[in-house]
């Protein structure tokens, strides 16, 4: 049974729908790329796969069960999300920020005991933040404040994690650790990943699948070659681009012609 | 955090708070000097058979529940001006940012008029009939369409309905007699000379009540700070909780507000000086605020009827002395970062 599927999916804030028809299905352990231009329903999608947003037709399966029928906090237990950015107008240590993930598996009063700290602090470790971990969230630069939110969902031990954009201000050497972690998790703890991304090389390096989307509808899904091919990128994304094998491990490698 | 660190702290601020009440009862146009304190308060629990001395009347009749009276009041404005904060994500919020300041004082300059204040409970009655037909009156505005309260319609809402009510209220200003207007404009800069027992009961249940809820939710603030879309992905059931919470903080303004009157940036001020000390975590934050915000009040008006005695200046204009210059300290710091 897939960890998370979605079926036939249709949403609109007005009166365009910003999802239309969209489905798939997700086996665990599986890392999903979602890609496509700007306004082509990514976030919403994501939005829609941890029941921020429910469809207005069609249902998301998380274990097989609609999302709504599950609370809230059996959401949060099953599903992390990475947002893009977040700011805290108050200050909060980045251990705090990151001690929140442990929210839906305590009680409401609760405090944290030894267990929270240790996977707060693994967590910590596995994006290298541990070193800041008594600064102030707000006062970090973008890439430090990314690594926080990366070990927040962590610390939620999710067995999905959705990442909205989370590479974009990672330096090159956080970018490399994150995305080998990343496939780690997935081999080991059978992790399921679904990440929206604007760069195409990224998704073919890194996913199993990779979804397009385009004005709301499910272009193609498929392995990264399937995908990625020059009549698809230029179709949707309308640019030329050239894709040869990347040599070193055979995945598609797109270049942009400009 | 842990239930340690948030006992220490919060034993130290109530230890604060109890030397602030004694200080504070040795203090006045009397002055009782503190060795003789004790003999008089033991003389006056111990049942001496005598008839109790002046010493023991200003003592436990008149400087004591005053004291406790301030502490409620303190208590419940500071930890308002927590949840507030934390809800509208501003820092500039306040307890009567939902225009609970403009409902109450209408309603009480309304008892006053009326001649209310003669009958048990009646110009606080009234004003606190007031605070709360202006939250429902807010919820209505902000969240009228669509039954979803937004952090700046919400706030945009208190502000347009307190404006209305400030005409409203200089309108009456402008209408009654002298001596209404005296009652009225120390009502309106905070008073807390009529603290009497019945209302200091019912105040401190309120507090103790709502306290108790509010603290419930600590963690749950924790997340709603960081916005309500992240608060709802780590499994903070948001609408319910945010209702709970501004219903509930809303009466404990509003129970303030309507026995003390309207006593200004205790409640804006108390938090940002313990969030400066103690972090954010509002699991010590609300019990942090809440007493110090009880020390904090016993001390300006012990100021408030110490200062011109044998007069006494409303408390609000020692509060608002001392939270002014705080503020703008406070936004120039901001403005440098």
């Amino acid at each position: 049974m897939p960890v998370i599927e979605a079926k036939n999916l249709l949403f609109r804030y007005t009166d365009k729908p910003v999802l239309n028809g969209v489905s798939f299905a997700l086996d665990a352990a599986r890392i999903l790329a979602v890609i496509g231009p700007n306004g082509s329903g990514k976030t919403t999608l994501l939005k829609m796969l941890n029941a921020t947003l429910f469809p207005d037709q069609g249902q998301v399966l998380l274990d097989g069960r609609d999302t709504r029928r599950w609370t809230r906090r059996e959401i949060a237990r099953a599903v992390a999300i990475v947002p893009q950015e977040s700011s805290a107008i108050f200050p909060f240590f980045a251990e705090e920020i990151v001690l929140m993930g442990r929210f839906p598996h305590l009680g409401s009063i609760a405090f944290e005991d030894k267990k929270d700290y240790r996977i707060v602090r693994e967590a910590m470790t596995q994006t290298d933040c541990l070193a800041y971990a008594r600064r102030r969230f707000n006062e970090l630069s973008a890439g430090e404040r990314q690594r926080v939110l990366i070990a927040r969902a962590l610390a939620q031990e999710p067995k999905v994690l959705l990442l909205d954009e989370s590479t974009v201000f990672l330096d090159l050497k956080h970018q490399a650790r994150f995305l080998f972690m990343l496939r780690e998790l997935s081999r080991v703890q059978h992790l399921t990943v679904v990440f929206v991304t604007h760069d195409v090389n990224l998704a073919a390096q890194n996913a199993d699948a990779i979804l397009l989307l385009y004005n709301g509808k499910k272009y193609a899904i498929g392995t990264p070659a399937d995908v990625l091919t020059v009549q698809n990128i230029k179709e949707v994304y309308d640019v030329d681009v050239g894709i040869d094998s990347n040599p070193h491990n055979g995945l598609p490698r797109v270049t942009l012609f400009t | 955090m842990t239930l340690s660190r948030v006992l220490r702290i919060s034993a130290l601020l109530l230890v604060l708070f109890a030397a602030v009440c004694l200080a504070s009862l040795c203090i006045g146009v009397v002055s009782i000097p503190a060795k003789d304190l004790l003999s008089v308060l033991a003389g006056a629990f111990g049942g001496s058979p005598s008839s109790p001395s002046e010493e023991q009347i200003i003592l436990l009749n008149v400087r004591l529940p005053r004291i406790l009276f301030a502490g409620i009041v303190g208590a419940s404005l500071s930890s308002g001006g927590v949840v507030f904060q934390a809800l509208l994500r501003n820092p500039l919020a306040d307890p009567y940012v939902l225009g609970i300041s403009g409902g109450s004082a209408l309603g009480a300059i309304i008892g006053i008029v009326l001649g209310a204040g003669s009958f048990c409970l009646g110009v606080p009655f009234l004003a606190f009939c007031g605070a709360l037909a202006t939250v429902f009156l807010v919820f209505f505005v902000a969240g009228g369409t669509r039954g979803l309260l937004l952090d700046n319609t919400l706030l945009l809402a208190g502000v347009v309905v307190n404006a209305f009510f400030s005409a409203a209220i200089l309108f009456a200003l402008s209408v009654v007699n002298s001596m209404e207007l005296h009652s009225i404009t120390f009502w309106l800069m905070g008073d807390l000379s009529g603290a009497d027992g019945k209302e200091m009961i019912l105040a401190a249940l309120c507090l103790l009540a709502g306290f108790g809820i509010l603290y419930a939710q600590a963690r749950k603030l924790n997340l709603m700070v960081q916005g309500e879309e992240t608060a709802l992905q780590m499994g903070v059931n948001v609408r319910t909780t945010k209702y709970i919470l501004l219903c509930v903080t809303s009466l404990v303004t509003a129970v303030a507000v309507s026995l003390a009157g309207i006593i200004g940036f205790v409640g804006i001020m108390v938090p940002h000086m313990m969030r400066l000390v103690f972090g954010s975590d509002h699991r010590l934050l609300l019990p942090a605020a809440a007493l110090f915000g009880a020390s904090f009040l016993v001390v300006a008006d012990t100021l408030a009827r110490t200062m011109i005695a044998p007069a006494e200046l409303p408390v609000g204009v020692i509060t608002a002395l001392c939270g002014a210059p705080y503020f703008i300290f406070l936004m120039r710091r901001k403005g440098r970062g």
